[in-house]
């Protein structure tokens, strides 16, 4: 008795910790966000003053509102570009029969041992070759790089999942590969392609290091990076309330995105098609 | 309408050779059942006539043209799956008229298909629910009626039944006996391990062996005069009993068949006797197991119920004119 209720004080003692850990930074840059001049350095755990100041300042000055459109259209592009990619290569990587599938598998997962330092130079050569260099898709170019291997892996192993006689009764009724995946295969991968979409948007979304190598002008700039070089008035000033309010802002899309997929995540899905 | 030959058909996955060269010959219109026991490459031999799998060699012709290169579609097949595999996000409807809309037909003209196809099915009022809103039975018929409204050439099924309970699959069992003679100009290919639904539904039955045809005949030919000991043991419930020594050197064969239902039970003088071990009453019949020194027990069937008792000691004669001889190949002595 005494030590169930040990058990589940110590379980709700941790989950405090980690809400504590993971929210309260958080709720205190909402606060930050909030106070200006000097009540920005007064250490205060409740709201004591209101104001939209920092907000209106953020989109005032500089060309913070073109960030917030390069990040998302970037963040987009990304996700869309490595979901038709990542879809049509699981499908032959579950489902086509060929010599060496099992090598190809293990080299896209090797791909993404390599930390992005690694490659930062190698990447920057090809991004000039290219011409891309800074433009956003020369950020959609190497994000989408360092989503598929994920992206790939995950859809495979969920593809390989569904019953192949939902494939061979498709095959029967005359559909072609292209029509398999796209009226047979994505229907029944929602869960998946949510998922793995939300994880490939938020990685583009916060990526710092390649966006601040790849563009150079304040225009072509996505929000992390702009925040990072958000300057006061002086040398001296940090304009710690506008970048706690930009903080915020790119927050927000990344927390609406969730609340609204979370429901688009049901399991399930593929029941009733077959036996089990 | 299709006649459906198959030449010298070979299949192997790497070194595995799955079916070693079946020549076989499905008439335009008939009802083929492939059985054998599992692993025997009945269900490969279906789906190398589907075109789900290719041909490593051999000739496959339908109607006397070669298909071995022609994808499912273009053969005219239509198949039941054995776990369904109806689409699970879409409609009943959906799911009947898919093939339809991928061959570009006009609304209209899928509408009247599909709803005839249902109506024949009894599916019609569920046309607008999901599979995982019905039952396995109501499934199978929705199965059922995808493959009908494509309205093929040749019909496959690959053991459709194995899914439903004992009630359902000999209610859904009728059905397709029923649908084969409704689509009389129809050739379907039935595939099952169970011998009953081969002997009720076939024109035909083909069992096969370690991806070799065994026997091809009537139900009633398989029955009567089986061409191997695999055969006679296979068709027929109970399985025939076979006798091996005196037992089958006084009819000069090295194993002598007898099926249950030509044996009798007579108070003296019989032919063997043996010692019950066991009894089954089924109320029209019954089951009596015997003791006799053999490797399986010796069952003898009964009409109506028995009043034997394990321990008992009968004897048995059987029907002189129902014996079946088999020498030491298993091949059978005429």
């Amino acid at each position: 008795m005494l030590w169930s209720y040990t058990k589940t004080t110590a379980f709700y003692a941790l989950v405090l910790v980690i809400v504590v850990i993971s929210v309260f930074p958080f709720y205190y840059a909402i606060l930050t966000s909030f106070k200006s001049g000097t009540a920005l350095f007064q250490v205060d755990y409740w709201p004591t003053s209101f104001s939209w100041d920092n907000y209106i300042s953020v989109f005032s000055q500089g060309a913070f509102p073109r960030n917030l459109l390069n990040s998302v259209f970037v963040a987009t592009t990304t996700v869309l570009l490595a979901l038709f990619l990542a879809v049509t290569a699981a499908f032959a990587l579950s489902r086509v029969r060929f010599r060496g599938r099992s090598l190809l598998l293990m080299t896209i997962l090797g791909v993404s041992m390599f930390p992005q330092i690694a490659v930062l130079a190698g990447l920057f050569e090809v991004i000039r070759a290219l011409g891309i260099y800074n433009t956003p898709w020369a950020l959609i170019f190497s994000y989408t790089i360092f989503t598929l291997p994920f992206t790939v892996w995950v859809l495979t192993t969920f593809m390989r999942e569904l019953p192949i006689e939902i494939e061979e009764a498709a095959i029967v009724d005359g559909a072609t590969p292209w029509v398999i995946i796209t009226r047979v295969f994505l229907p029944l991968m929602w869960p998946a392609l949510v998922t793995t979409g939300l994880l490939a948007f938020i990685g583009a979304w916060n990526e710092f290091l390649f966006a601040l190598t790849f563009t150079s002008s304040n225009l072509t700039r996505t929000v992390p990076v702009a925040i990072a070089l958000l300057s006061g008035g002086s040398q001296y000033e940090i304009p710690w309330g506008i970048i706690m309010a930009a903080s915020v802002i790119v927050t927000v899309p990344l927390v609406v995105l969730v609340l609204v997929f979370q429901r688009k995540i049901v399991s399930g899905l593929t029941a009733g098609g077959v036996k089990g | 309408m299709a006649n459906i030959q198959l030449k010298d058909v070979r299949k192997s996955f790497g070194a595995v050779n799955v079916i070693k060269g079946v020549d076989l010959e499905i008439r335009s219109g008939e009802f083929m059942v492939f059985v054998g026991p599992s692993g025997c490459g009945k269900s490969t031999l279906l789906r190398l006539v589907a075109g789900l799998e290719d041909i490593t060699s051999g000739e496959l012709l339908f109607d006397g043209e070669v298909v071995n290169g022609l994808t499912p579609s273009k053969r005219g097949i239509a198949m039941v799956f054995q776990s369904y595999a109806l689409y699970p996000h879409m409609t009943v409807y959906d799911n009947m008229a898919f093939g339809l809309t991928l061959e570009k037909g006009s609304k209209q003209q899928i509408r009247e298909r599909v709803t005839k196809a249902a109506d024949l099915l009894q599916i019609g009022q569920y046309l607008d629910r999901l599979p995982k809103q019905l039952s396995g039975g109501q499934r199978q018929r929705v199965a059922i009626g995808r493959a009908i409204v494509r309205d093929p050439k040749v019909f496959l099924f690959d053991e459709p039944l194995s899914n439903l309970d004992a009630a359902l699959r000999v209610a859904t069992r009728i059905e397709i006996a029923k649908l084969h003679e409704d689509m009389n100009n129809v050739t379907m290919i039935y595939v099952t391990h169970d011998q009953v639904e081969a002997m009720t539904l076939a024109d035909r039955i083909c069992v096969l062996r370690d991806g070799v045809i065994e026997q091809v005949g009537t139900p009633m030919e398989l029955y009567e005069t089986p061409d191997s000991l695999f055969v006679a043991g296979f068709i027929g419930s109970p399985k025939m009993n076979f006798l091996s020594g005196d037992a089958a050197k006084a009819y000069n064969a090295h194993t002598l068949g007898v099926r249950g239902e030509h044996l009798n039970i007579v108070p003296e003088g019989g032919k063997w006797q043996g010692k019950v071990i066991h009894t089954e009453n089924l109320g029209a019949d019954s089951y009596v197991y015997l003791e006799m020194g053999m490797e399986e027990p010796v069952v003898v069937r009964l009409d109506g119920t028995n009043s034997y008792h394990t321990g008992d000691v009968v004897h048995i004669s059987p029907m002189e004119d129902k014996l079946h001889r088999f020498d030491d190949k298993g091949k059978p002595i005429r």
